[in-house]
């Protein structure tokens, strides 16, 4: 019977061997991806195994961590003062994902970036507990507690640029979210991130930066940019060819202004300052659709941009006659985001050089070191300093004396350019209230704002970019200024 | 190799019984245990865990007592198969005491720790074994049960039909106050005395009147008769109880020992074509097969919609991400397999925590209890014993590769447990009954040969008479 008996050993052996090299074969060949694999929480635990870095505004991290012990994720993100700070820092959630900056910076706040490699082969041997690098920002704190406080419980958006480097210096959109209730994974942050979604104000959706409006008035200081840049007018005070009234072309409508104006062959600076629908229309008409959207291309149009957070495109499309004629008033199929109308005023600002705009001024290793710091880099150059300083003169007539007087700050000269933009079906809908403008020291100018408020609760006679925007404006400047 | 020249019975007279060498492995075996579980401790809290001496104390213990029983009642056995079972059970007692301390099996409510009563179990386990070593001073007296094995075997089997199915198997009995047993475990090792029992009478009339067919050796009609009815049963057994497990390891059992009886390599395709037609035809109309092959296929197929391919596709993650080291003892996320980690799925803890090198190691001590057992059953001077011992040693080879090639996909998960390592009650003592049954059985085989009765007319033949 030992014939058998062997071969029933071999028979054995060669079932260890298979389990051998079965595991070999998932613990060696295939480890790799099945520690990759989407389904593997072990991911999800390590990521949240240890400390996240901070997103850091005037040396003060606005995020931090806490230690949670009601899932097997250690850390959970928190934000201080969340609902202002959302439209910067996005979410991070353990059940949700990230977005905006947590999500576009997670390699470096979690610790797993390949820019951090040595860091942590280092800290490997050295025995430290693995943190995330940290994400500094250009964000001004005041600027952002004034835009935030401003805007109040009114729906809108702020952006504030330095028009010299294209530092974003605030950036708030209401209303807001506290990141922080939907940050861990139990069913009540479900519940509270479902009611956010359903919230019929979108108070996640990031006014400054995904939403476009009708830009209104605002879009009048593009048009004269393109007067100036193609030869149109040269002088600001000269005369313009403007009918009163004027009738849109292949129309029999006529274009109407805000109230009894003088806007008959008005000057540029006049037209500016009262805000001349005829001037500016027939104006874009003059120059036709194509020249047009050149301007408003260099100015950033039509293209999304990136802060690194992506902002969306702003639109100036081909157009017929008419709708150019209107589009040169902000009242057409053109749309902007609060950036980039903070783009047009602070390459104006910056005499006629667009600064990219950003927002990540440092990414720091887990020790503090550097590892990158933003070197300021022209987008454009949307027009000639000669001219951008025409316009400068011109917006800040509009603030000493025209629609703009609300965002006059004692001692500072500021320009700007109010707007009260019509929208929906016949312009049934209220209007939103538009201002941009920048303020302007011996050196130079600091500050660039755009900003927007879609007020539903306001009384619609109320509602205009003077009324309602400049006084958010103003104090943000206020807060650049005071804090320079 | 000195010990192979002892298996004829005129070998050499003093082969050295290895005893001291037994003590110094168990002892071996125990200190591994204690070390897994002070690294348990050190990873998970930070110090040495305060249960740590008692479960030392209590394995130490279990594994002393085995050891003078078998120094006592059994001085000639082979000296791996105690060590080899001390450190498996102790191995698996630190991991599933690692298991308890899961935070996430904690939160669980009907979640119960069960390390203590693992301990308790192996204990019983041991005991068992020493009992048997006792009781049974010679294997060969079993043979005198066959046909009282079988219906105790057929009872144990038909047993849990009666009770209402745990997790989708019929395999679980229930005493009130006891418990829940499993009775196919300790069916196992009555089925092999019925298969060794009946296979040594049997053996000629299966092996040599046959008929030649179309190259293979077809046994006689009435010859055939009980290899169908085990197969017949082994089918039931999966049909009623949905045991795949079960039903491949009878079996894979009973051809094993008809081979090994018979010496026809006919049996084997037999029984091979025979599990073959029954697990397809089986799997054509019983959905819980159906899953468990649908789950093997592919288990990241059915990720969030089936529960078994969703434990599968856990289990095949936790041993990925060990790697070649493992993450350490205590280090890693086997708990998030959940339902049967500390069971079933023992092993995926060891893939993960101990990487690639322990789980080669653990397969290792498997296959040398496999190894020590058909060396048994080559050393055995009996036919009966030769059957028991690799009816034994088989089984469990057969178990180990089932459930190991389970957890590990290779081929389709069927829900048996780990000897020695998993947590559960009746794997743990019957498996401890068939350690001491091999042992018994190598004792006798390694028996030296009593000196031959001085023979007075041979004596007679030198006496130079004056």
């Amino acid at each position: 019977m030992n014939k058998p008996l062997r071969r029933i050993a071999l028979f054995c052996g060669i079932l260890v061997l298979a389990l051998l090299v079965r595991t070999n074969y998932i613990q060696y060949v295939r480890a790799d991806e099945l520690n990759a694999n989407e389904h593997n929480r072990r991911v999800q635990i390590e990521r949240y195994a240890h400390e996240r870095g901070n997103i850091i505004v005037d040396g003060e991290p606005v995020t931090g961590s806490v230690e949670t012990t009601d899932s097997d994720f250690t850390y959970k993100r928190v934000w201080k003062n969340g609902p202002m700070w959302a439209p910067v820092t996005g979410y991070s959630s353990q059940a949700f994902d990230s977005s905006q900056l947590e999500s576009i910076e997670d390699g470096i706040l979690t610790g797993n970036s390949d820019q951090l490699f040595f860091d942590r082969t280092l800290s490997m041997f050295t025995g430290e507990q693995k943190t995330g690098g940290n994400i500094v920002t250009t964000l001004n704190g005041a600027a952002q507690k004034a835009a935030f406080k401003g805007l109040g419980d009114k729906k809108g958006a702020v952006a504030a640029l330095d028009p010299q480097t294209g530092a974003v210096l605030a950036l708030a959109s209401t209303p807001s979210y506290d990141p922080s209730v939907f940050a861990g994974n139990s069913m009540k942050d479900s519940d509270a991130r479902q009611k956010l979604l359903q919230d019929k104000d979108k108070p996640m959706l990031n006014r400054a930066l995904r939403e476009t409006y009708p830009p209104g008035s605002t879009f009048k200081v593009v048009t004269a940019a393109a007067a100036l840049e193609n030869g149109l007018y040269t002088d600001i005070d000269e005369e313009t060819d403007s009918p009163l009234p004027w009738r849109l072309p292949l129309s029999t409508n006529l274009l109407q202004n805000e109230g009894n104006i003088p806007c008959e062959n008005a000057s540029l600076r006049e037209a500016l300052r009262w805000s001349c629908n005829t001037v500016f229309g027939k104006m874009s008409n003059d120059l036709g659709n194509a020249k047009m959207i050149e301007q408003a291309d260099k100015f950033g149009f039509n293209k999304e941009v990136f802060t690194p957070v992506r902002a969306d495109a702003s639109v100036y499309p081909k157009d017929n006659q008419p709708q150019n004629a209107m589009a040169g008033i902000g009242q057409a199929s053109n749309r902007a985001t609060p950036l980039q109308m903070a783009m047009v005023a602070s390459a104006i600002a910056n005499d006629g050089k667009l600064m990219q705009p950003y927002m990540v001024a440092q990414r720091q290793a887990p020790n503090l070191d550097v590892i990158y710091t933003h070197e300021k880099e022209q987008l454009s150059r949307p027009l000639s300093a000669e001219n951008a300083q025409k316009v400068q003169q011109m917006m800040e007539t509009v603030v000493a004396d025209g629609t703009g007087t609300n965002a006059q700050i004692a001692g500072v000269t500021v320009g700007g350019k109010t707007g009260t933009a019509q929208h929906g079906l016949n312009n049934s809908e209220k209007p939103y209230a538009w201002f941009i403008s920048y303020a302007k020291t011996d050196s130079g100018s600091p500050v660039a704002v755009a900003v927007v408020v879609e007020d539903g609760n306001a009384n619609r006679d109320d509602i205009s970019g003077g009324g309602l925007a400049a006084p958010i404006a103003k104090n943000v400047m206020k807060a650049v200024l005071d804090g320079k | 190799m000195s010990v192979v020249t002892n298996t004829t019975t005129i070998g050499a007279i003093d082969a050295p019984s290895r005893r001291n060498t037994e003590l110094a492995l168990v002892a071996f075996a125990v200190l591994i245990s204690v070390f897994a579980y002070a690294n348990v401790g050190l990873a998970l809290h930070g110090e040495l865990p305060a249960g740590m001496l008692g479960y030392g104390l209590g394995l130490a213990l279990l594994g002393g007592v085995a050891h003078i029983a078998v120094r006592r009642f059994a001085p000639y056995a082979d000296p791996l198969l105690l060590p080899l079972a001390t450190l498996l059970n102790g191995l698996g007692l630190a991991l599933i005491w690692r298991l308890d301390q899961s935070e996430r099996f904690q939160s669980i409510k009907t979640f119960a720790p069960a390390a203590s009563k693992q301990l308790m179990f192996s204990a019983v386990g041991v005991a068992l074994m020493v009992v048997v070593l006792i009781a049974l001073k010679d294997h060969r007296i079993l043979q005198r049960y066959t046909y009282i094995s079988m219906l105790v075997a057929l009872v144990l089997l038909i047993l849990p039909m009666f009770f209402p199915s745990v997790n989708g198997a019929k395999i679980w009995i229930k005493i009130p106050g006891v418990g829940t047993i499993q009775p196919g475990e300790f069916a196992k090792i009555i089925i092999a005395v019925f298969f060794a029992g009946y296979l040594m009478v049997k053996r000629d009339a299966l092996a040599l009147a046959s008929r030649r067919f179309m190259g293979l050796y077809l046994p006689r009609g009435r010859d055939l008769g009980p290899i169908l009815m085990v197969w017949a049963f082994s089918i039931l057994i999966l049909v009623f109880e949905t045991d795949l497990g079960s039903s491949l390891l009878f079996f894979g059992m009973f051809v094993v020992m008809l081979y090994v009886a018979t010496e026809r390599t006919s049996w084997i395709v037999f029984g091979l074509l025979m599990s073959g037609a029954g697990a397809v035809g089986v799997a054509t109309f019983e959905p819980h097969v159906q899953d468990r092959v649908t789950a093997w296929l592919d288990p990241f197929a059915g990720w969030g919609k089936e529960a078994a391919s969703e434990q599968m596709a856990k289990s095949l993650m936790a041993f990925g991400s060990g790697g070649t080291l493992g993450t350490g003892l205590g280090q890693g996320n086997s708990d998030l397999i959940g339902f049967a980690a500390n069971s079933d799925f023992i092993l995926a803890t060891v893939g993960e925590e101990l990487g690639l090198a322990g789980m080669m190691a653990i397969l290792l001590v498997y296959g040398l209890i496999v190894e020590r057992g058909v060396r048994t059953a080559l050393a055995a001077r009996d036919p009966f014993g030769k059957l028991l011992a690799i009816g034994l040693s088989g089984s469990f080879a057969i178990q180990v590769f089932v459930v190991a090639g389970g957890v590990m996909g290779l081929i389709p998960l069927t829900g048996m447990t780990m000897p020695f390592m998993a947590a559960g009650g009746s794997s743990v003592i019957a498996n401890w009954a068939l350690i001491g049954i091999l042992i018994r059985i190598s004792d006798t085989a390694r028996r030296p040969a009593p000196a031959p009765a001085p023979s007075p007319d041979a004596e007679m033949t030198q006496v130079v008479r004056p």
